[in-house]
C-alpha cells in the first residue's frame, strides 16, 4: 500500500508545523525534516482509515477468497488450514444449474434480480414524487417531511418486526383491511409464506428505502438556483414544464449516484428478508444474501457459502462498472 | 431550507390567486391543479409512511388478548403493562446498554478517523490519495455476507491463538461497525471539508497553528453540520445493524437487534411487548434522527450530492 515516511519525521501535531502548502519561508532552517513532516501528514492522517479498512474488509476478503477454494465444512472451523483444497470445485457446484444447488442458487438470484428492480424504481418513484412536491414551503411541510424520514429513521429491524406483526395471518392489520373491512379476497391470505412473500417483501423494502431517496433528493433540489424557475416562468413554463426541463435534469448527477446505492444496498439487502421470514426464507422471497447465509451457517458449508459470495461480488463489480462507465461517471470520481 | 418564503403557496385555498398580479413575494405560487395533486399524493404517502407506526404504537397498548385473535385500530382497553414487562421478559436493559455501548462507541472512533481522512484527501496533495478514496468507497459496495464469514473465521481463530476473546465481544463488533460507516464519512466529509473555503485554514497556519489545530480550530467548528450528519448516519448505522449482531454477539453482549427476538416463544409471540420494546428501542435514533435531521440535510446539501 502507501509508503509512509519514518514516524519520527511526520510528527507533527504539538509543535506549530509547516503550513500544509502555504509559504515557504515560515521555517527556512529545518528545511527537510520539514518536507519529510509534509509529505508524511497526509498519509498519517489517514492511516486508522487505511489500516481499519484493510484488518476488516479487504483482509477478510482476500480470506474469502481462498476459502473459496477449500473443502471447508464443520469439522475444519476450528482448524481451517488444514481444510483440504478443493479446487474449483466448489464453483462448479454453485454455477451447475443442473444440480440441486446450482439451481437453488440461479432461482435466488433471479428473484432478488426482480426484487431489487422493483424495489428501487419504486422507492425512487416515492422519493423524487415527495421531494418535487415538497419543494415549496407549505404549511405543515416540516411535519411533514419529519414523518416521511421516520421509517428511515427507525432501526431496521423494529421497522421490519413492525411490518412482520402487520402481515400475519389471523392478527394482523393487513388482513383486517382487506379481507374483513374491504372484502377483497375469499379468505386470508398468508403473507410470510408462499408466493405472497415477495410482494410483502417489496413493500417493505420500499417503505423503508425511499424516505432515503426523498432526503437526498430534497438535498439535491436546495441546490437548484431558484432564478432558474423564475426565469422559467417569466417565460411562460408551466409546472409540468419546469419539472421537465429545470428539476430532472438538474437532479441528474445524483439521481445516477442514488440509483447505484440504492441498487447495492437492496440487492444485498439482508436485515429485511431475515427479520421478516426468519432463517429460512420463502422460496418467493429467497434473496441471494440469505441464500448464502443458508449455506453457509445452516449447514456449516463455508467453502461453498464462499464460492457462492466470490460469485456475488463479481457480478456487483461488473454490474457496477458497467453502471459508471455507461453514465460516465467514473472518470469523474476523485 | 430555502430563504424564500412564499406566503400564497402556503395556504392553497388562495390558490386561484394569479402569481403575476403580485409582487415579486411569491414569483412560484403554483396553480389549483398542482396543489390538489400535492395535497393528494401527499396524504396518500403519509398513510403508507404512518400506518405501521401507528399500529406499533396502539398495539403496544393492548393487553396481550387484544393483539392475539383480530386486529382491532383503537385499543378497546389502554394499558402501559407491556412497556413494564418487556424489561423482565427478555433482559432488554442489558441489551440497551449494549446498543448503546457499541454503537456510541463506534461512532466516536468513526467520526474521530473519518475526519482525520477526509482533511487529508481535501487539503492535501499526495501520492496514493485517488487509490485511497476508490478503494475505500469501493469497499462500500461489498455485501455484508461477503466478509461475514471470513472475519467471523479470523476472530475465531485469532481468538484461539492470542487467547483473546475477540468473537463475541464488543469490542469486535465495534470495530466491524466503525469500518461499515467509514466510506461513507469520509466521502461526505471530504465534500464538505472542500466546501469550506482554503483561505480560512491557510489563515490559521500562517498565524502559527499546526495542521492539527488548524484542522480543529478552524475547519471542524465550520464543518459542524457535515460531522453532524455524519455522526447521525453512523450511530443509526451501527444500532440497527442485525447480520454481524446475529453471529458475534453472545449472550452478554447480545445487542437490542437481536434481544428483540427474545419476544417469541415456541408456541406465542407477545406481539404487544415486541411493539413496546421496538418502540423503545427506536425512540433514542429517531429522535436524534428528526432533531438533527436538519443538519443531515445541509451537511448533504453542501457534501454528498454536490
Amino acid at each position: 500500500m502507501t509508503t509512509l515516511s519514518p514516524p519520527g519525521t511526520s510528527r507533527t501535531e504539538d509543535e506549530p508545523g509547516p503550513p500544509g502548502k502555504g509559504p515557504e519561508h515560515v521555517r527556512r532552517r529545518r528545511i527537510l525534516p520539514d518536507r519529510l513532516r509534509r509529505a508524511g501528514l497526509p498519509y498519517l492522517l489517514l492511516l486508522p482509515a487505511l489500516i481499519l479498512e484493510i484488518l476488516i474488509h479487504l483482509a477478510p476478503m482476500a480470506v474469502g477468497v481462498v476459502m473459496s477454494f477449500k473443502e471447508l465444512t464443520q469439522e475444519y472451523i476450528r482448524n481451517w488450514d488444514l481444510a483440504p483444497w478443493a479446487g474449483t470445485d466448489n464453483f462448479r457446484i454453485a454455477v451447475d444449474v443442473n444440480a440441486p444447488v446450482g439451481e437453488a442458487l440461479l432461482d435466488s438470484f433471479l428473484i432478488t434480480c426482480a426484487f431489487t428492480v422493483l424495489a428501487v424504481g419504486l422507492a425512487w418513484l416515492l422519493g423524487v414524487t415527495a421531494a418535487i412536491l415538497m419543494q415549496e414551503t407549505f404549511r405543515g411541510r416540516g411535519l411533514l417531511r419529519a414523518l416521511f424520514l421516520t421509517p428511515y429513521a427507525l432501526p431496521v429491524y423494529t421497522a421490519v418486526i413492525t411490518w412482520s406483526f402487520l402481515l400475519q395471518r389471523d392478527d394482523g392489520m393487513v388482513n383486517h383491511v382487506i379481507h374483513d373491512q374491504l372484502g377483497l379476497t375469499d379468505s386470508e391470505p398468508f403473507w410470510l409464506i408462499g408466493d405472497n412473500s415477495f410482494i410483502a417483501l417489496v413493500v417493505v423494502s420500499v417503505w423503508r428505502t425511499w424516505p432515503f431517496a426523498f432526503l437526498i433528493l430534497m438535498a439535491a433540489l436546495q441546490n437548484i438556483p431558484r432564478e432558474l424557475y423564475e426565469a422559467a416562468q417569466v417565460d411562460g413554463a408551466g409546472i409540468r414544464q419546469q419539472i421537465r426541463r429545470i428539476t430532472l435534469p438538474s437532479l441528474r448527477p445524483v439521481n445516477q449516484v442514488l440509483v447505484l446505492v440504492l441498487f447495492l444496498w437492496t440487492f444485498n439487502d439482508f436485515n429485511v428478508p431475515y427479520i421478516l421470514f426468519g432463517k429460512s426464507a420463502p422460496e418467493a422471497a429467497d434473496l441471494i444474501s440469505i441464500h448464502i447465509y443458508q449455506s453457509s451457517f445452516v449447514t456449516w458449508d463455508f467453502g461453498s457459502g464462499s464460492a457462492m459470495s466470490v460469485l456475488l461480488l463479481l457480478f456487483l463489480l461488473v454490474v457496477t462498472g458497467c453502471y459508471l462507465l455507461a453514465t460516465g461517471r467514473g472518470r469523474k470520481a476523485r | 431550507m430555502t430563504g424564500t418564503r412564499a406566503p400564497a403557496a402556503a395556504t392553497p385555498l388562495q390558490g386561484t390567486a394569479v402569481p403575476r398580479g403580485r409582487p415579486k413575494a411569491s414569483p412560484t405560487a403554483p396553480p389549483r391543479s398542482f396543489v390538489w395533486t400535492r395535497r393528494i399524493v401527499l396524504t396518500l404517502l403519509a398513510v403508507f409512511a404512518a400506518t405501521p407506526l401507528l399500529v406499533m404504537l396502539s398495539s403496544s397498548l393492548k393487553p396481550l388478548q387484544d393483539v392475539s385473535g383480530g386486529f382491532r385500530w383503537i385499543p378497546t382497553r389502554v394499558t402501559v403493562s407491556p412497556y413494564l414487562d418487556i424489561w423482565s421478559t427478555v433482559p432488554l436493559a442489558d441489551y440497551f446498554v449494549n446498543s448503546l455501548i457499541v454503537a456510541g462507541s463506534a461512532t466516536g472512533a468513526s467520526v474521530l478517523i473519518a475526519t482525520f481522512a477526509a482533511y487529508a484527501v481535501s487539503r492535501y496533495r499526495f501520492r496514493g490519495k485517488r487509490l485511497f478514496t476508490v478503494t475505500i468507497l469501493s469497499t462500500q459496495m461489498f455485501p455484508g455476507i461477503l466478509f461475514l464469514l471470513p472475519l467471523f473465521l479470523i476472530f475465531v481463530n485469532l481468538g484461539n491463538a492470542t487467547g483473546i476473546a475477540l468473537y463475541g465481544s464488543r469490542g469486535a463488533l465495534i470495530v466491524t461497525y466503525l469500518t461499515f460507516t467509514l466510506p461513507f464519512s469520509v466521502w461526505m466529509l471530504i465534500g464538505y471539508f472542500d466546501s469550506i473555503p482554503r483561505d480560512l485554514d491557510e489563515a490559521a497556519l500562517t498565524d502559527g497553528c499546526g495542521p492539527l489545530g488548524a484542522l480543529f480550530r478552524v475547519v471542524v467548528p465550520a464543518a459542524v453540520p457535515g460531522i453532524v450528519a455524519v455522526a447521525v448516519y453512523s450511530f443509526m448505522t451501527a444500532w440497527g445493524e442485525v447480520l454481524f449482531a446475529s453471529v458475534m454477539t453472545n449472550e452478554a453482549t447480545r445487542t437490542l437487534a437481536i434481544g428483540l427476538q427474545g419476544y417469541s416463544t415456541q408456541t406465542q409471540v407477545y406481539w404487544n411487548q415486541v411493539m413496546a420494546a421496538s418502540l423503545v428501542a427506536s425512540v433514542p435514533v429517531v429522535a436524534g434522527f428528526l432533531l438533527l435531521q436538519r443538519y443531515l440535510v445541509t451537511g448533504l446539501t453542501a457534501g454528498a450530492v454536490k
